[in-house]
């Protein structure tokens, strides 16, 4: 046990280097020197070379590279452009926001996607599976921004059920609801689409494994099938497959976050866009790195949790 | 997927021919596994009409500015209204279909010829490369496609070359996925043995028989990436990554509207629904496609 954990714990620090490698590198190999960026095309080269100067832009690229590798394990991550503060506190202050939201949408999604999908693959091709099918796609045609603004008018506006603006900020555990509520059923929906599809087609596969038509000769009543034999084998995939749509959760909750004006890192990373805050970028860059890299060592290890058969070594 | 073996004494030529004729059927016989991909290419081919033809149908200039007219519903002058700038909204629609699905064909033309290429050469050459090489596109699959397209947008500035770059550029590992798995297995067949034991050049070997037969699994997924990168193309315009005002996108015509969304909704509703027309098309196609070409499900339906 171990063993794996310390495998696939080596592994996901390999791909953290090599995701900040990629960061570091594409943030410098891009045209658009990032003082210039930062202070426009009227500024003296004079105050440019001062700037690159305060970025440690001037620095060959091996010891620019060392020092960001080496700041990021020691969170030091620089200081914002902007406001001056260091970036790794403006991410962490905004982070919880951005947590609550998504984990708040997997669990909508998986509520609302794993009963449907099994529902669609248990009755596989008949009307409920079209419809069931039909839908799931027609939610992951939609950009999140588009739901997020149709939502918001309907159940904002049109219906004022909820805040328009949620502050995120609320402090009974009512207020935060209300104000989670329409941001969280919007990526939620999205999620929801992606989970029923995976669970579909994964539950049809398990039901035509051998050991549910054993099962079945064994005259098992077919709800202790689909509860017994198939659920947890099903569950694998359907894991996997949630980690591999993290990056999709990640850009959809920056849409969310902008249409909903939720605090979060998505507002964090377009006001840092809007005003070339090149080392909150960076920072951001490494947060999102670190997220992706963390859910899919979690993704890992939850397996051996799910399917006892798998054995770490 | 076409299995006859071209190692044959067949020439080039009637070879070629078999092979469209092989691939035209085989086509059409996919569109009737799942007739939903039908509706997809109808609809997606009206869009792709639509826009071609935009020029000559759309009732304004999609730049003509009417200030008199500003924020009007829907009328028989304006069938969707018009937005801030009292500029129609359906001519804007119809020119900014051109500018979303240019920039996604391009893009995903470019990934996908990129990528297959990368999966291709890495999946038949194997050993230390292709561990390398796939180990890199896992790695930049890892990082979510948006947050790539942003910062590559917010750095090479908003253009249309850029934005197709910045597109391009999140869908190459994929299609180099997707293209390496079936490679692996193609290149163990009996046809790829012949063709080298009379001396075929690799890139021949690659090129004239392994491709065609990894080529529907690669194109199924290049209609469903081709719904990502409008949306894509669109998310990032409605961030403010767009290309430039005045030229009309749909994300950007989302954005302006979504200021003026308590009293015009109609400037947000029209380019929302036709982002979900075409999006919707093209993962209806490429959807029912995929089910043609899996072999698990082949010979069910």
């Amino acid at each position: 046990m171990s063993g794996f954990v310390l495998k696939r714990m080596g592994f996901a620090v390999f791909t953290l280097i090599a995701v900040l490698t990629i960061v570091f590198f594409i943030v410098r190999i891009l045209p658009g020197d990032p003082a210039m960026v930062i202070l426009g095309d009227q500024a003296s080269q004079q105050s440019i070379d001062l700037l690159r100067a305060r970025l440690g832009l001037d620095r060959p690229m091996i010891v620019q590279y060392y020092d960001f590798m080496a700041g990021v394990f020691v969170g030091d991550w620089g200081v914002s452009m902007v406001s001056g503060r260091p970036v790794i506190s403006e991410i962490l202050k905004v982070l919880p926001a951005t947590l609550e939201l998504t984990i708040a949408a997997l669990i909508l999604g998986a509520a609302l996607g794993i009963p449907l999908g099994v529902w669609a693959a248990i009755s596989r091709n008949t009307v409920p599976d079209y419809i069931v099918r039909l839908a799931s796609l027609l939610g992951l045609s939609f950009p999140a921004f588009v739901s997020a603004v149709l939502l918001l008018f309907a159940f904002a506006i049109y219906l004022p059920w909820f805040p328009v603006m949620s502050s995120g900020r609320g402090t009974t555990f009512g207020a935060r609801m209300n104000d989670l509520a329409l941001p969280a059923i919007n990526l939620g929906l999205i999620m929801a689409a992606y989970i029923t599809r995976v669970s579909r087609s994964a539950m049809l596969e398990v039901l035509g494994q051998d050991y549910v038509r054993t099962a079945k000769a064994k005259g098992i009543s077919f709800s202790a099938i689909i509860w017994r034999h198939c659920l947890r084998n099903t569950m694998i995939p359907v894991v996997t497959v949630v980690g591999l749509y993290l990056g999709i959760l990640i850009g959809n909750s920056v849409l969310t976050e902008i249409v909903f004006n939720r605090p979060g890192l998505g507002r964090l990373i377009v006001g840092a866009l809007n005003q070339r805050d090149y080392t909150m970028l960076q920072g951001m860059m490494v947060i999102y790195t670190l997220l992706v890299v963390v859910v899919n060592l979690l993704t890992d290890l939850t397996y051996g949790l799910i399917d006892p058969r798998i054995k770490y070594s | 997927m076409s299995t006859q073996d071209p190692a044959t004494n067949v020439t080039n030529v009637s070879y070629f021919r078999l092979t469209l004729k092989a691939l035209g059927s085989g086509l059409i016989k996919a569109f009737n596994t799942n007739k939903t991909s039908w509706v997809g290419l109808g609809l997606f081919g009206f869009v792709c009409l639509l826009a071609v033809l935009a020029p000559l149908i759309a009732p304004h200039d999609p730049l003509d500015q009417n200030i008199l007219d500003r924020l009007e519903g829907p009328s028989r002058e304006y069938w969707m209204g018009t937005d801030a700038y009292g500029r129609d909204i359906l001519s804007r629609i119809l020119h900014g279909a051109r500018i979303s699905l240019m920039i996604g064909l391009v893009s995903i033309s470019a990934a996908l010829l990129i990528g297959t290429t990368i999966g291709l050469v890495a999946g038949y050459v194997g050993g230390k490369t292709d561990i390398i090489v796939m180990q890199i596109m896992d790695v930049l699959l890892a990082f979510p496609s948006l947050i790539l397209g942003l910062i590559v947008v917010a750095m090479l500035g908003p253009s249309i070359s850029n934005l197709i770059i910045a597109i391009a550029l999140t869908a190459i590992p994929p299609f180099a996925r997707i293209a390496r798995a079936p490679t692996i297995v193609v290149k163990e067949r009996e046809f790829v043995e012949a063709g080298r034991a009379l001396g075929y050049s690799n890139i021949r070997l690659m090129g004239g028989h392994i491709l065609p037969n990894i080529l529907p699994e690669v194109l199924v997924m290049g209609f469903l990436w081709l719904a990502t990168a409008i949306r894509v193309e669109a998310s990032l315009a409605f961030i403010g990554l767009g290309v430039s005002p005045p030229t009309a996108t749909w994300g950007g015509m989302i954005r302006e509207g979504f200021e003026n969304i308590l009293d015009s909704f109609w400037l947000a509703f029209f380019p929302s629904i036709a982002i979900l027309v075409v999006v919707f098309a093209l993962n209806l196609l490429g959807d029912g496609l995929r089910d043609a070409i899996d072999p698990r499900l082949r010979g069910e339906s």
